[in-house]
């Protein structure tokens, strides 16, 4: 009886060890994304973690690689009209669904329909769409009005909102209304049933997705998987614990370190930090037009003139390597980021503040600025911000609140006292704010536009313009144009540019360089 | 006995009425807007009145509790608003780490206060007492954050004995799932063993002082024995109201143990909803806790029975 | 947490009294009330003991250490130089002011709390008590409150209002008053029952004089005793708000505040965390020897008829 009881436990110990053994056969990256993950929509909203969700489990149509040229990625090839107006797109061969069906020209019209009900640049690139339709199961055509300058920056658009294609069926789901079902064609497959809110997102790699040949680039290339599962650990969202998971080897990757954790980083043995995305992010503050004291422009320029770049890109990111001002309201080193317009801020001093600041005539009305408390990348922005208006003769009131009700409040176009904002601060990934179209910042529709509702006619008939243009020369001038219109008008300030390095453990490497959080070509040795 | 808890678990309705009506107007009477927060950075006034009224939230607030506790009423606790699932669902998977950590939290705590608080008083006046009763007064002084991370820089960092965060399910084995869980519980029951043990030494001093122990020990019965089966045992009153109450606390304090050390439990689930807006699951989580303190409350009673057999219901 | 008040409900005073208890009463008090009149003197005395302004920030004074010098720039522009006493945080703060001008925050969130709790406590432990048509339904939504989470409860209210020192008082302030009512409507019970009192009564003394002048005077000592108890828990709790990123913005600097901006680096610089987790913890530790102290102080039949 001992010596069953014996074989048993040695049987019942070889198999647990078995499957212990197999199980580490399999190669799992676990990362520690910057947020948490709670909308799984990514044409719904425009959260960046939702957009991440999608890069894992859909594909696009088009891709942006790290030169920010735009190159196809479902598309084989595609031809235009000489008038500009007809587009015919064939898809690559073999393209299939998580589900085994295979991506039809439906299901494509169906998700650009989709997405351009919600995304600003896919909304003004419906403005120019008659139809669209496909003609054979793996062709589809867009009949255009007039001559569009922007078709394919569209569909290629790496940030949010990104025109993933869905089927058909879910991709017929009413624009206000989230998706219930995720089904992509992309690298990855969303272990539904293991997804645990707030604590983690599984995806497994999707065995029959066909990468392209090319080598990736940015949205663009050959999405090659070499990891068999993804965990992303929504449970984990202290600065400090993460730091010391990392630096334990109990996670893979930090997708997004808090700046004061760098220096613990930098010494811990065994971590890396990578810079995949050395076009970053730039800093903005935005301000309220439709309210005293910032409904006047003059307020406004005496504002820009005391927002230097420098203090706060110093006093939030810290390390000088990962940061640069940059003179411009589209990203610094990409097409349309030039220096015209800036001098207003750029080649200004407190004193010229403090000066404009008394001629606009401003009367102590208090500046109220959103500080969001639990956000540690703009955490200390709003502190700048208020040192510096005070400094150049502002009154200020600084008000902290979480993140979710600076983002409820400053959707408030009541005055500042019931309840509304002066300024608020916030950071934008390169994609969203390289160009005249997407960049919401720039658009000066009133009550349409983005929060802080500028209105001037003459930026949005140069933005209209810029949408139609399609030579490049000409583009490049109308966005000059546009920026010394924005830096005239006061629409926002620019606050400078910085990279935010993951921080990765030495054996994981394949990092694609451009914009994005992708984990797509990552390897885990 | 039985109409005794009959007649209690009815008057919690009344108290869980309270609690529903004092949580909801509490959500709903302050500024905070979910339907802004789920509308995302890019949308437009029309578009987050849109989803205010697919929430329901621009109904009337008596209409809107109308509809939620008529829906409690039929066991429906609705759907969180950013999760999109059943908010029953929701707190099913979260409540597995929040009950595991408060186990091992109360069990670590009983086990190693309990002893303490009897030496203390067995040796009344001696340094023991003195060192007890100054820790245990530092112990519920320094916040619970502070004293994780230095329990984690000292045990986990500097001698790596334990991981830094994280949780791991007793489905995925029960090593990992006790290795993960024992420095929270240590660091959490801290507070717990000073209060436990304070109390236990002030009953069991209290007992020491009868005469039955002095006739105990007149008949010559080991030390031990006093201790246990004569103090120990009629001091029990007062310690299980402790330990009942520091149960119903505990639920409270988990909420920064489980932020530390990456615990996706309940009060974590808690706290992120709050800040969401998200009202269904605040107001769901709430009243299971308070329905488990009255709960806890209504054992603590119970367990006087076992204890003194004089008290009767 | 309010795991203080506990002691007080609990039986607890042994009945031999040596004479090493009776110095222990004594020196708990005196410690316990020297170490708060420390505390309040360099509150009150902050702007002289070479503290700047805790809110000035200079990007080139990051995160020094305890003891080195560098540059804080004042609102007027002028730039002069200071010895960080206590070192410096991310932002380039002065920690030492930080910590000082946090001790007036900080004691007074505790003060203000544990006075509001106990003003409507007595106020509704006192109607319960003797009104009877008003003690079912208060003591219900008493109950009620009790039996929500304070932490959640605090977190709740104050998330959802505007975070401000007002909002904090009165988010824990409201989890404490359950407490201080039922103490008090068991005082107003029990004292009721005494003959002094039924004969004021059956001398037409009105009600009012009756509750001020026979039943609040002798609630006052237990009270005073939760009164520190609720003081030493506020402190606690304004921290783990702080911690949780709800509490007091953080240009109001409390300990919490400085603790919970600082974690992040706790492991590279952690006087960060070391220098207002020592003050927190000597407050609330003067403040509960201090209600220990008292509460051995009273006349031990009044703790018994809590």
């Amino acid at each position: 009886m001992n010596r069953k009881f014996a074989a048993a436990v040695l049987l019942a110990a070889v198999a647990a060890g078995a499957t212990v053994q197999a199980s580490a056969q399999e190669k799992v990256l676990r990362v520690v994304p910057h947020s948490n993950l709670s909308i799984l929509d990514p044409i719904w909203t425009t959260q960046y973690m939702a957009r991440n969700h999608g890069y894992m489990i859909y594909d696009t149509l088009f891709g942006t690689d790290e030169k920010s040229r735009v190159q196809p990625q479902m598309v084989d090839k595609w031809t235009v009209s000489p008038d500009n107006r007809l587009w015919t797109f064939t898809l690559r061969e073999g393209l299939e669904f998580h589900d085994g069906k295979p991506v039809t020209g439906e299901d494509v019209v169906a998700s650009i329909a989709r997405w351009g009900k919600r995304d600003a640049m896919g909304q003004k690139l419906m403005t120019f769409v008659d139809r669209m339709d496909s003609p054979s199961p793996n062709t589809f055509r867009i009949f255009l009005r007039e001559a569009c300058g922007f078709v394919l920056e569209a569909l290629g658009k790496p940030s949010s909102n990104v025109p993933f294609i869905m089927p058909k069926r879910i991709a017929d789901t009413d624009a206000f209304k989230q998706i219930e079902e995720y089904i992509g064609s992309g690298p990855y497959i969303f272990k539904r049933d293991e997804f645990k809110p707030g604590d983690k997102a599984v995806y497994v790699k999707n065995t029959r997705y066909k990468p392209r040949t090319e080598k990736p680039s940015g949205t663009a290339g050959g999405k090659f998987v070499y990891v068999d599962r993804v965990e992303w650990n929504l449970a984990l969202r202290d600065g400090q614990a993460q730091v010391n998971a990392l630096a334990k080897g109990e996670i893979d990757v930090l997708e997004r370190p808090a700046f004061d954790s760098y220096e613990q980083l930098k010494k811990a043995d065994g971590v890396v930090l990578v810079t995949k995305d050395p076009l970053g992010f730039q800093y903005m503050a935005r301000f309220n037009q439709l309210h005293p004291p910032f409904n006047n422009p003059k307020v406004r320029q005496a504002a820009l003139a005391a927002m230097q770049q420098e203090p706060f890109l110093r006093a939030q990111v810290g390390i000088k390597e990962f940061y640069k001002t940059c003179p411009s309201m589209f990203t610094c080193g990409t097409p349309y980021g030039s220096a015209k317009g800036s001098d207003i801020q750029s080649k200004s001093n407190m004193k010229k503040a403090q000066e404009l600041l008394k001629a606009s005539g401003y009367d102590g009305t208090p500046v109220v600025i959103l500080k969001p408390t639990d956000l540690a990348a703009i955490q200390k922005l709003p502190d700048v911000a208020a040192q510096l208006l005070r400094q150049a003769g502002f009154k200020v009131d600084l008000q902290a609140m979480d993140w979710n009700t600076v983002v409820s409040r400053r959707a408030k176009k009541e005055p500042p006292a019931q309840g509304g904002w002066n300024i608020f601060l916030t950071a934008w990934v390169a994609p969203d704010i390289w160009n005249p179209l997407t960049n919401a910042a720039v658009g000066a529709d009133g009550e349409k536009s983005w929060f802080g509702w500028p209105k001037d006619e003459a930026i949005e008939k140069l933005r209209d313009q810029f949408a139609r243009e399609t030579s490049e020369a000409k583009k490049k001038a109308l966005a000059e144009a546009i920026q010394v219109r924005a830096f005239e008008i006061g629409t926002h300030a620019p606050l400078g540019e910085y990279v935010n390095p993951l921080a990765t453990r030495k054996n994981i490497s394949g990092w694609v360089i451009g914009p994005g959080d992708i984990y797509w070509n990552v390897k885990k040795n | 006995m039985y109409t005794f808890i009959l007649r209690r678990l009815l008057s919690t309705i009344p108290v869980l009425l309270v609690v529903a009506v004092l949580v909801f107007l509490i959500l709903r009477l302050t500024p905070g807007d979910p339907a802004a927060i789920l509308a995302g950075d890019a949308a437009s006034t029309e578009q987050i009145a849109q989803i205010r009224s697919s929430l329901g939230l621009d109904r009337s607030i008596p209409v809107q509790f109308g509809i939620w506790a008529g829906n409690l009423l039929q066991g429906e606790f609705g759907r969180s608003y950013f999760y999109k699932m059943e908010v029953t669902l929701l707190i099913a998977q979260r409540i597995e780490p929040t009950l595991a950590l408060a186990a091992l939290t109360i069990l670590i705590a009983v086990a190693v206060s309990i002893p303490l608080g009897v030496i203390a008083a067995w040796r009344f006046g001696g340094w023991f007492d003195r060192a007890l009763m100054g820790f245990s007064v530092l112990g519920f002084s320094v916040p619970v954050f502070v004293l994780a991370y230095i329990l984690i820089w000292i045990m986990s960092l500097k001698l790596g004995w334990f991981p830094v965060q994280g949780y791991k399910r007793l489905a995925d084995g029960f090593w990992p799932f006790l290795h993960h869980l024992i420095l929270p519980a240590i660091t959490l029951s801290v507070i717990y063993i000073a209060l436990i043990a304070r109390v236990t030494r002030a009953s069991v001093l209290e007992a020491l002082g009868e005469d039955y122990i002095r006739t105990a020990r007149a008949k010559g019965l080991p030390e031990a024995r006093v201790l246990m089966r004569h103090a120990l045992a009629n001091a029990a009153v007062p310690i299980a109201t402790v330990i009942g109450i520091g149960i119903a606390l505990l639920i409270g304090g988990v909420v920064v143990t489980e932020s530390v050390y990456a615990i996706p439990g309940l009060g974590r689930l808690t706290v992120d909803a709050v800040l969401a807006r998200d009202f269904p699951t605040v107001q769901a989580v709430i009243l299971l806790f308070s329905f488990a303190y009255v709960l806890i409350n209504l054992v603590v009673d119970m367990s006087y029975v076992v204890f003194d057999p004089r008290i009767r219901y | 947490m309010d795991t203080q008040a506990l002691s007080v409900e609990s039986a607890n005073i042994a009945r031999r009294e040596s004479a090493w208890q009776r110095l222990q009463r004594h020196w708990s008090v005196r410690i316990g009330s020297a170490v708060l009149a420390l505390l309040v003197l360099a509150a009150l005395c902050a702007p002289w003991l070479g503290t700047v302004d805790p809110t000035l920030f200079d990007a080139a004074s990051r995160d020094l250490r305890p003891g080195q010098s560098g540059e804080i720039t004042t609102l007027d522009g002028e730039l002069i130089k200071h010895q960080f006493l206590m070192g410096s945080d991310s932002f380039g703060r002065d920690i030492y002011s930080r910590v000082i001008y946090g001790t007036r925050v900080s004691l007074l969130v505790g003060i203000a709390t544990a006075v509001l709790a106990l003003a409507f406590g007595i106020v509704f432990g006192l109607s319960a008590g003797y009104l009877r048509w008003l003690d079912g339904p208060l003591m219900r939504v008493m109950d009620g409150l009790m039996a929500i989470p304070a932490i959640l409860l605090a977190i709740t209210l104050v998330a959802m209002w505007r975070a401000s020192l007002i909002t904090v008082v009165v988010a824990i302030a409201i989890t404490e008053v359950p407490r201080v009512t039922r103490l008090v409507r068991s005082l107003v019970l029990s004292i009721r029952e005494e003959p002094y009192v039924e004969a004021a009564v059956s001398l037409g003394t009105p009600t009012w004089r009756i509750m001020f002048g026979h039943i609040l005077p002798n609630c006052i000592a237990p009270l005073i005793v939760q009164g520190t108890y609720i003081c030493a828990s506020a402190i606690l709790v304004e921290a783990i708000l702080s911690f949780l990123g709800v509490g007091l913005p953080p240009d109001i600097p409390t300990w919490g505040n400085i603790m919970s901006e600082g974690r992040v680096q706790f492991m590279a610089y952690p006087h960060n965390l070391f220098f207002p987790g020592v003050f927190l913890a000597v407050t609330v530790l003067a403040v509960n020897i201090l209600g220990d102290g008292l509460r051995d102080t009273l006349d031990p039949k009044m703790a018994r008829r809590l």
